[in-house]
């Protein structure tokens, strides 16, 4: 069977449009989360990480576009032709496109945008972005709640090796909208303060917004010096609530053991986890749970989510791109703003950025629905 | 390392009609969603209350999985789900919450609802079912993505069974088409095979 890579990446972010600048400002302890007021979107201050207009317009307008894009879609076209360019590979029929989001082009609705609405369903979204770059085939779009980023990356090993295509690239993305702040406030989730996951002073969860994009091939000629190889990948829904995870952990836990089975690597030689760690009470609680019957409470342990927030759509894959950097730099990079642990059991969370040799990593995410998807990366 | 794997059986809702492998089970002359689920709750489903609480599209799924699931014994069986509008039916609604100023009104119980997969959710609960789920979203019913995709999960024994098809709610329009993908089974899981049941419901 076709071992499967992850390779040229880009993240659009508050913290820079390419990944190596990202990365910079993350190895650097930069944090990417501020306060703003911004009535059109909340009508209370909200704590979040926001794309710089201006630069992403003027990045926009050097791609030369012949039509109208909407913001997210001006997003995904300057990370992913960022993405791109690095590939330098030509978009033939064995070249396929996932998306990755959970909300789309849904700033639409609102009455006074001044696109159509139906630029709202996810698969015109997807159009736009095959038709902007010629891909030969339609975008594959996954929409799984906050798992869409990571199980995108799982879905393109899958299509892979069903031999359809050989090599993939993705793009997610999901903007801090009205609608997504609304409804993280009504559910009194939200934090003023930039989030501190996994701490005892946790007090919820910021909503962010990236772009990031990535190529994923079977070809081991089309690496990147930061590349990793998809070792083993699994979800699993917790079959118990629709909002609330999961008491004992379960999904988590599943997803997590599916993935090291496949992997082949022992539990023991995992180096580091980048956890889901969005700061709510029950998600952080739930985690500590899942990875303490995983046996993995040693391991070094972060949540990026303190220098972004939950970004959605996109942050099991922003997430995984850091990972792949984590390991090149052998650095481990700081869960910021974590103090004491704040979860029923041990974490090993990692307080200040530091050097280590480190090779391989697992990348977990949880979302509404009740799911769960574990995948486990190894350095190339 | 291909397997040949196959259909055992499959369901659709439309056009106030309930059918499993072709044969109506449940039809009704509401053409009301809201009334079609409820009259096809009535006539179709062992006591589930919580139903009441879900949202248009998880409605629709449930409905759809429970005639198939009913004397289902599998639990480790994937899900795997598409449409062309995602959880937009839900959305509007919830815009419509949040838009005015003055009628602020946003509902954690509404909001919940505004993500497609949490109809695959709402299943895996009634059937206690913890399994691979992912949700694709498409312009139209195609089988390629959802066959692909199946044929690896069982391929790399992900599931034993894999849950498939199409649930789409949109201003009113409704269309649910869900078959179980296994080793043994009725028909050949294939593009064409898939795309005729889909079609033969519709006719």
């Amino acid at each position: 069977m076709d071992n499967v890579y992850l390779s040229h990446n880009n993240i659009v972010s508050s913290l820079g449009f390419e990944s190596i600048s990202v990365i910079d400002n993350i190895e650097n302890g930069n944090c990417g989360l501020s306060v703003y007021e911004d009535k059109k979107v909340l009508h209370v201050p909200f704590c979040s990480s926001r794309i710089d207009q201006n630069e992403l317009q003027k990045r926009y307008k050097d791609l030369d576009p012949k039509s109208e894009h909407t913001r997210l879609e001006k997003m995904m076209l300057v990370s992913l032709s960022d993405t791109i360019l690095k590939s330098n590979l030509p978009l033939d029929d064995r070249t396929g496109l996932i998306i990755s989001t959970t909300k789309g082009n849904i700033d639409v609705l609102e009455d006074d945008n001044n696109f159509s609405e139906s630029r709202a369903y996810l698969s015109e979204l997807g159009d736009q972005i095959q038709n902007f770059f010629g891909f030969k085939d339609k975008a594959i779009i996954v929409s799984n709640a906050c798992v869409s980023g990571i199980l995108a990356v799982a879905v393109a090993k899958r299509m892979i090796r069903q031999g359809k295509y050989d090599r993939i690239f993705i793009v997610a993305g999901d903007m801090v909208t009205q609608f997504i702040l609304s409804g993280f406030n009504a559910f009194q989730a939200l934090s003023l303060e930039p989030c501190r996951p996994y701490c005892n002073s946790r007090t919820g969860i910021n909503i962010g917004e990236v772009a990031t994009s990535v190529l994923v091939t079977k070809n081991p000629n089309e690496l990147a010096q930061e590349s990793v190889q998809i070792m083993g990948e699994a979800s699993c829904n917790d079959a118990n609530h629709i909002s609330g995870p999961s008491r004992t952990g379960e999904g988590l836990f599943r997803c997590i053991e599916n993935a090291v089975q496949q992997s082949g690597i022992e539990k023991k030689d995992i180096d580091y986890i980048s956890g889901h760690g969005t700061a709510t009470m029950f998600n952080d609680e739930m985690e500590s749970i899942a990875f303490d019957r995983a046996g993995l409470s040693k391991t070094p342990l972060n949540s990026l989510k303190s220098y972004f927030g939950h970004t959605l759509g996109s942050s099991g894959l922003l997430e995984s791109i850091i990972g792949m950097h984590s390991l090149h730099r052998n650095t481990l990079f700081a869960s910021l703003g974590f103090q004491e642990l704040g979860v029923s059991r041990p974490l090993n969370i990692i307080k200040e950025t530091k050097k280590r040799e480190i090779g391989t990593f697992l990348k977990t995410a949880s979302g509404f629905g009740g799911s769960n998807t574990a995948v486990i990366f190894k350095k190339v | 390392m291909k397997n040949d794997y196959y259909i055992e059986r499959y369901s659709q809702i439309r056009d106030g009609k309930v059918s499993v492998n072709g044969n109506i089970i449940f039809q009704t002359l509401e053409t009301n969603f809201k009334s079609v689920m409820k009259a096809a709750y009535k006539n179709l489903i062992i006591d589930y209350p919580k139903f009441f609480k879900m949202d248009n599209l998880s409605k629709l799924g449930f409905l759809a999985a429970e005639v198939l699931l009913k004397d289902e014994n599998e639990k480790n069986m994937a899900m795997v789900f598409s449409n062309r509008a995602s959880s937009l039916d839900t959305d509007r609604g919830y815009q419509d919450s949040i838009k005015d100023a003055t009628q602020y009104y946003p509902s954690p119980a509404v909001f919940v609802y505004t993500l497609a997969n949490i109809c695959m959710g709402e299943i895996s609960i009634k059937h206690k079912i913890h399994s691979e789920n992912c949700f694709f979203v498409n312009d139209e019913f195609s089988p390629e993505i959802l066959s692909s995709y199946t044929s690896q999960l069982l391929d790399e024994n992900k599931a034993k069974k894999v849950l498939c098809g199409w649930v789409d709610v949109d201003n009113g329009k409704y269309n649910a088409f869900l078959y179980v993908v296994a080793k043994k089974g009725t028909f050949v899981h294939s593009d064409p095979e898939i795309n005729r049941l889909y079609k033969t419901t519709h006719e």
